[in-house]
C-alpha cells in the first residue's frame, strides 16, 4: 500500500521528531531541574520565556527562529561563516523548530516531578557521603524520571504534528523536509482524498498511543 | 567526644522572622533536644548535619570542627560524617532495604565490593531486616522502616548520630522497644546521640544532657549530669560562642 514516495514523510518524521525530542529531554531537564531547585532573580520571567512556545503560534515561533538561524540572523551568520552551513530548508532546521515547540512539554511536566521529590531524601543522600552529580543521578532522577518521560512523550506527539514553525523554518520539500503533518495538506491540496486519509489515521493512531502511554507512566506512583 | 553547638540563624518568610539562637555543650553520650514545636530544634539538627547553613557561630563534633563562621569554615554535608534519622525517615522509595542500607557505600555506576556486601548483610542481621533484605519501604511496618534508616545512617560509621523525633511516629507499644534498640545500638556503635523529643519517657531511658528551647527559637533553660552547658536566652548574646569553646 505504502510506496516509496509515501513513506519519505513518515521516515522524516520520525527522525525529526526523535532527535527533537532527545535534545527537549536534555535540555528540558537540566532547565527544570534548575526552575525547581535553585532559586535565582529572574526566574519567574525565565519560566515564562520558556512557556512561550507552548502559547504563541507557531509561526511566530518559525519567525523568531529564522530571525536568529537565518542568513542574517545571529547564530545564522556564525555558522554560515565558521561552518559554511545554513540550517534553513534543511531537516536539521526542523528539528530545531520542532525541539524549541516541544521543549516547553518536557520543561513542565519534569519541573512537576522535580518538585514532587522531597529534599530529603536529596538531604539523606547527602548525608550519607554523596557528591552532588551523585544526589542527582542516584535520587532525583530515578524518583522524576516518570515525569520526566511522560513528558518526552507528549513533547514527541507535539514534535510529530509540528507544521507551522517547521514550515517557515525547513519549507515543504519532498523527500526532503516534508513531514507527515506536511504531506496531509499537500495531500489534501492536490485532491490526494486516499493518502490523506492514510496520513491522518497513521498520526492519529501513534498520538493516541503516546497519550494513553505517558497517562499510565504519570498514575503508576511508589 | 565532646559535642559543642553554638549558632545563631534568622529565617524570614513574608513579614514572619524567626530567630533561633541556640548554644549547648555536652560529653555524654546523649544529647535531648527538649521543647515545643516551632522553637528551633529541627533547624539546629538541620545545621548540625549541614543540610542548613547557620548565619554565625560554631559547631565542633567529636573534636571535629564543622562549622565556624568567624574561621569561614563549612564543611559540606557529604564529608560530615553524621548519621541523620529524618523525622518520616526518608528512606529511598525505589530502592529495597538493601540497596537503602547500602546506599552510604556505594559508588556511582560500581557494583558494591565483597567488604561492602559483608557489612550491609551484616547490618540486616543486626537490626533484624535478613527477611525482608528484598522489600521495598512501602511494604514495611513503622518499627521495620525506622530500624532500615538507622542501618542506613550507620553503614559509614558516622561520628555522631542525629535523631529528629525518632519515636514521634510510632504508636506506644514499639515506643519503647524502639528506645531500648536505639540504646542497644549505642551502645554497640558506641557513638554520641543527639535525638529530639518532647517526651518525658524519652528523657527517663537516655540520661543525658537535655537541652530544653523556649517558643521563642532560644534555648532558655539547660540541664545536665553534672556537665558544663551554657545557653544564650531570648535574644541577647549573653552566651558568646568562644565561652564554649575555650
Amino acid at each position: 500500500m505504502f510506496n516509496a514516495i509515501e513513506l519519505s514523510p513518515l521516515l522524516i518524521t520520525l527522525k525529526v521528531a526523535g532527535l527533537a525530542t532527545c535534545a527537549a529531554i536534555v535540555a528540558g531537564t537540566a532547565l527544570a531541574y534548575g526552575l525547581s531547585r535553585k532559586s535565582f532573580p529572574g526566574r519567574n520571567w525565565l519560566d515564562a520565556f520558556l512557556t512561550l512556545p507552548l502559547v504563541l503560534p507557531p509561526t511566530v515561533m518559525g519567525y523568531y527562529i529564522i530571525v536568529v538561524m537565518g542568513r542574517n540572523g545571529f547564530i545564522g551568520r556564525w555558522l554560515e561563516q565558521y561552518f559554511g552551513i545554513s540550517l534553513m530548508f534543511t531537516w536539521q532546521g526542523a528539528v530545531i523548530a520542532a525541539s524549541i515547540v516541544s521543549l516547553p512539554m518536557v520543561i513542565k511536566s519534569a519541573r512537576a516531578a522535580f518538585e514532587g521529590v522531597s529534599p530529603d531524601f536529596e538531604n539523606a543522600a547527602r548525608t550519607l557521603g554523596q557528591s552532588e552529580p551523585s544526589v542527582f543521578f542516584r535520587v532525583t532522577l530515578p524518583l522524576a524520571w516518570r515525569g520526566i518521560l511522560a513528558g518526552a512523550m507528549l513533547a514527541f506527539a507535539r514534535a510529530m504534528g509540528e507544521f507551522g514553525a517547521t514550515l517557515m523554518v525547513a519549507g515543504d520539500l519532498p523527500g526532503r523536509t516534508q513531514t507527515l503533518s506536511l504531506a496531509i495538506y499537500d495531500a489534501v491540496e492536490a485532491g490526494n482524498d486516499m493518502l490523506s486519509m492514510q496520513l491522518v489515521i497513521f498520526t492519529s493512531v501513534i498520538c493516541i498511543v503516546m497519550l494513553v502511554f505517558s497517562g499510565k507512566l504519570l498514575r503508576t506512583e511508589y | 567526644m565532646t559535642t559543642r553547638v553554638c549558632i545563631k540563624k534568622t529565617l524570614a518568610s513574608g513579614n514572619r522572622r524567626f530567630n533561633l539562637d541556640v548554644s549547648f555543650s555536652s560529653r555524654g553520650y546523649y544529647t535531648i533536644l527538649s521543647g515545643p514545636s516551632g522553637a528551633g530544634k529541627s533547624l539546629t539538627l538541620r545545621c548540625i548535619a549541614g543540610i542548613e547553613t547557620p548565619d554565625s557561630g560554631r559547631i565542633e563534633i567529636a573534636e571535629r570542627v564543622l562549622f565556624d563562621s568567624e574561621n569561614r569554615i563549612n564543611v559540606p554535608v557529604r564529608e560530615r560524617e553524621i548519621g541523620y534519622l529524618f523525622q518520616d525517615y526518608a528512606l529511598f522509595p525505589h530502592l529495597n532495604v538493601a540497596d537503602n542500607v547500602g546506599f552510604g557505600l556505594k559508588k556511582m555506576l560500581r557494583p558494591l565490593s565483597m567488604e561492602d556486601k559483608r557489612k550491609v548483610s551484616e547490618l540486616l542481621e543486626i537490626f533484624g531486616l535478613k527477611e525482608m533484605a528484598e522489600s521495598l519501604p512501602r511494604d514495611l511496618s513503622g518499627g521495620q522502616r525506622q530500624r532500615v534508616a538507622l542501618a542506613r545512617a550507620l553503614v559509614n560509621h558516622p561520628s555522631v548520630l542525629l535523631l529528629d523525633e525518632p519515636f514521634s511516629a510510632l504508636d506506644h507499644s514499639l515506643r519503647e522497644k524502639m528506645r531500648a534498640e536505639l540504646k542497644a545500638v549505642q551502645a554497640r556503635f558506641n557513638i554520641p546521640v543527639i535525638l529530639i523529643s518532647h517526651e518525658p519517657a524519652d528523657m527517663r531511658a537516655f540520661e543525658g544532657d537535655i537541652v530544653e528551647y523556649s517558643g521563642k527559637g532560644a534555648v532558655h533553660k539547660t540541664s545536665g549530669s553534672g556537665i558544663r552547658l551554657f545557653s544564650s536566652s531570648g535574644y541577647s548574646t549573653e552566651a558568646p560562642c568562644h565561652k564554649i569553646h575555650s
